[in-house]
């Protein structure tokens, strides 16, 4: 196993980079981390965790049948309709790491929904009276009251989110997206005789990675409790 | 007096449920009304369709004479003009007791950041909690919490408060503190309805008493009266039960 | 695009996507058995006080946690021939050896889950309620029958159930490896014929129709036996 991770370490870490794109587990990071939050998937999952917690009833149909949808079905599937039917809305051709994105952002968004929402109803309903009782709006109530303290609560599960992330994206290597999966492929295809030995060390890059980050979620999880449970 | 409250053949149901039962009665200003009655006599129920909390299915509630359920009414500006204190207290546990009072002013009334410091500081000291002006609600006790809450009522400047049994989560020692708090409202001339099971507290600082029972008001009488000589029987069974406690450890065999 | 639902009902197509579908819920169904089977093991290896063991639990149930599915399915798929010895290795030649390594990588990370899912139902029972109920006159047997068991169970099902609806969608991967389940089915039939659009409208609805079940299942459960008030 060391003498592939010696031999083969710098392609697991960043793939053929720099002589060609980032790949390697750098771009399985890359892709996680684009395709669970900065500006993509988050915003979209907010929006359905308040139309599906709110009042307004096609709304909440609505988001409730998307979330349904992408729990419903593998990922492989959802890569496969993305696939296909990017480049016939957008009339051209579509990288397969963008590919690949947009099907995490949707998929990611319906769990991410959940996790939001959950955050959301984990509230003691008091908090939504008081805030209305002292004449603050819906939003106004949401953006000083329900907000800050829903999403302070589900920071470890939006760190496991991200865990699962890391994992869910070993599958898009099928479209030819060159993350550390992609990578143990082709190291493999070079060596074919040490496939036990590759697929650990591939294995081994996502346990420590996923190992740490579940860690950290459980400790802030911890944190988290500490502090509501601070004597009264 | 103009009535502060003007309740007409409020009507609610939760299913088949008959909540309300054409509850028509008024309060005036500057009075207190401590309403009373038995668990699920509606009592809550009522003074929550007072800010709109609960919707109604029939009748009307006047509030400073402003239809409260009118269709196309600014609710979160009516709901200003109303102090309500919850049995949980309802404190937002991620603000200090500062930024609780200071929520509304800021975000209803407009006031800059000073002046609603400012205001906050003084009612927060009116309520005996100067020195814990800056504690986050979970520092807290029970009755310092809903201290806190009443000084997050009155911050709204609203002439009247409703208490929805503000003292009813609390341990038994931390009662007067709120309770004292709430007279000296009293006696300042604010408005109040107060939905309690203190019967000491009615009895020296109500003007007028509600009796529930069954989503309608069975009685409205003088604190002297209602303690004297109730005229609904039910009346007289609950007062019976509350305040002679022990009966009800008798067993029935 | 049009959409021609004659073409998925051809003879040609039609055979092909049941084929899909039945190895997927035939690889479903295995994977669940025998990791529910290595769970109860898990579970009990946990009960046994030797901390060595603990700890080579542990280890099994966090590579399974966090190394993914389609990974597990590699190293045994590519991997474990390796260091099998040649007989055995012969031995699984001579059956399905795509689906038979699917089965086990999928089963094995099942049961990492399902095993913690036990684990954190009983833990909620406290041991007050079995020194009350052996109190009261029950046998241990009947204790753990109708005290201890019932209290568990409405902890540990919901989560069960959501973690069969994961191997149920997780069997998708074992495309990775040529089984020939509703996935890599879905993709041999585009490949063949070019209709994406009806192929994958009927894998998308196969693969939701069964997961709506699977969470059908869980809501009846949670309010057919909803979890016990704490306090």
């Amino acid at each position: 196993m060391l003498d592939i991770l010696h031999e083969y370490g710098l392609m697991f870490l960043v793939g053929t980079w720099p002589v060609g794109p980032l790949g390697g587990f750098a771009n399985t990071l890359v892709l996680a981390g684009l395709g669970l939050g900065l500006g993509l998937s988050f915003p979209l999952a907010m929006l359905l965790a308040l139309a599906r917690t709110g009042s307004i009833r096609w709304l909440k149909m609505l988001a409730t049948v998307w979330v349904y949808t992408f729990r419903g079905i593998p990922l492989v599937m959802v890569v496969f309709w993305a696939y296909f039917l990017l480049p016939v809305m957008i009339d051209t051709t579509v990288p397969a790491f963008a590919t690949a994105l947009a099907a995490i952002v949707v998929y990611e968004s319906a769990f991410l929904a959940e996790i939001v929402r959950a955050g959301l109803d984990g509230l003691p309903k008091g908090q939504m009276e008081a805030a209305r009782s002292i004449g603050l709006s819906y939003a106004q109530a949401m953006k000083s009251v329900i907000l800050p303290q829903a999403l302070l609560n589900i920071i470890p599960s939006l760190v496991s989110q991200f865990v699962s992330t890391i994992k869910a994206t070993s599958i898009v290597y099928i479209i030819g997206v060159q993350e550390i999966t992609f990578s143990a492929q082709q190291i493999n295809s070079i060596e074919m005789t040490r496939a036990l030995s590759v697929f650990l060390v591939l294995a081994a890059f996502y346990f420590v990675a996923c190992l740490e980050l579940s860690q950290f979620a459980r400790w802030l999880e911890a944190r988290i409790r500490a502090r509501q449970l601070r004597p009264a | 007096m103009p009535d502060m409250i003007d309740l007409q053949h409020v009507n609610k149901w939760y299913g088949q449920y008959h909540a309300l039962n054409d509850v028509t009665n008024q309060v005036k200003k500057g009075e207190v009304v401590v309403v009373c009655g038995p668990s699920g006599s509606g009592k809550s129920t009522m003074i929550r369709t007072l800010n709109r909390l609960e919707p109604i299915q029939g009748g009307r509630i006047f509030v400073n004479g402003e239809d409260i359920h009118a269709v196309g009414r600014d609710i979160n500006v009516l709901r200003a003009g109303i102090g309500f204190v919850f049995q949980q207290f309802n404190l937002f546990p991620h603000l200090s007791a500062r930024e609780n009072v200071m929520l509304s002013p800021l975000k209803v009334a407009g006031m800059t950041k000073a002046e609603a410091s400012e205001l906050a500081a003084g009612l927060l000291e009116k309520v005996g909690l100067g020195h814990r002006i800056d504690s986050m609600p979970a520092q807290l006790s029970g009755g310092q919490q809903q201290r806190v809450a009443i000084a997050r009522a009155l911050a709204q400047k609203s002439p009247l408060i409703l208490f929805d049994e503000p003292t009813s989560a609390l341990d038994p020692e931390m009662v007067g503190e709120v309770l004292s708090v709430m007279k000296q409202l009293a006696a300042e001339g604010m408005t109040m309805v107060v939905v309690t099971h203190e019967m000491g507290f009615a009895q020296e600082v109500a003007d007028r008493i509600w009796f529930m029972d069954a989503g309608q008001i069975l009685e409205d009488s003088l604190p002297a009266e209602f303690f004297s000589n109730p005229q609904h029987p039910r009346a007289r069974k609950f007062l019976s039960d509350v305040l002679e406690p022990r009966g009800a450890a008798t067993l029935p065999y | 695009m049009d959409f021609q639902l004659s073409f998925l009902l051809s003879a040609d197509v039609l055979p092909l996507l049941f084929k899909g579908m039945a190895t997927t819920v035939r690889l479903f169904a295995c994977a669940w058995v025998l990791g529910m089977l290595v769970a109860l093991l898990l579970v009990g290896l946990r009960a046994v006080p030797w901390r060595w063991l603990d700890w080579l639990v542990a280890v099994f149930v966090e590579y399974h946690r966090n190394v993914p599915t389609v990974v597990q399915i590699m190293v045994w798929y590519f991997g474990m021939p390796e260091i099998l010895p040649r007989d055995i290795k012969l031995w699984i030649n001579r059956g399905d050896t795509e689906f038979l390594f699917a089965m086990i990588a999928l089963a094995l990370n099942a049961s990492a889950f399902f095993a913690e899912d036990i684990r954190s139902g009983m833990r909620t029972v406290p041991h007050t309620q079995l020194e009350a109920a052996r109190s009261i006159g029950l046998s241990a047997f009947g204790a753990l029958w109708h005290v201890i068991l019932p209290q568990a169970l409405r902890i540990s099902v919901p989560p069960l159930i959501n973690r069969a609806l994961i191997l149920f969608k997780d069997t998708s991967l074992a495309m990775a490896i040529g089984v020939v389940e509703m996935t890599y089915q879905t993709k041999a039939i585009e490949n063949l014929t070019f209709r994406s659009m009806e192929v994958f409208v009927a894998a998308t609805l196969f693969y939701l129709v069964a997961s709506l079940v699977l969470m059908a299942l869980g809501a009846w459960f949670n309010q057919r036996f909803p979890p016990a008030h704490k306090g």
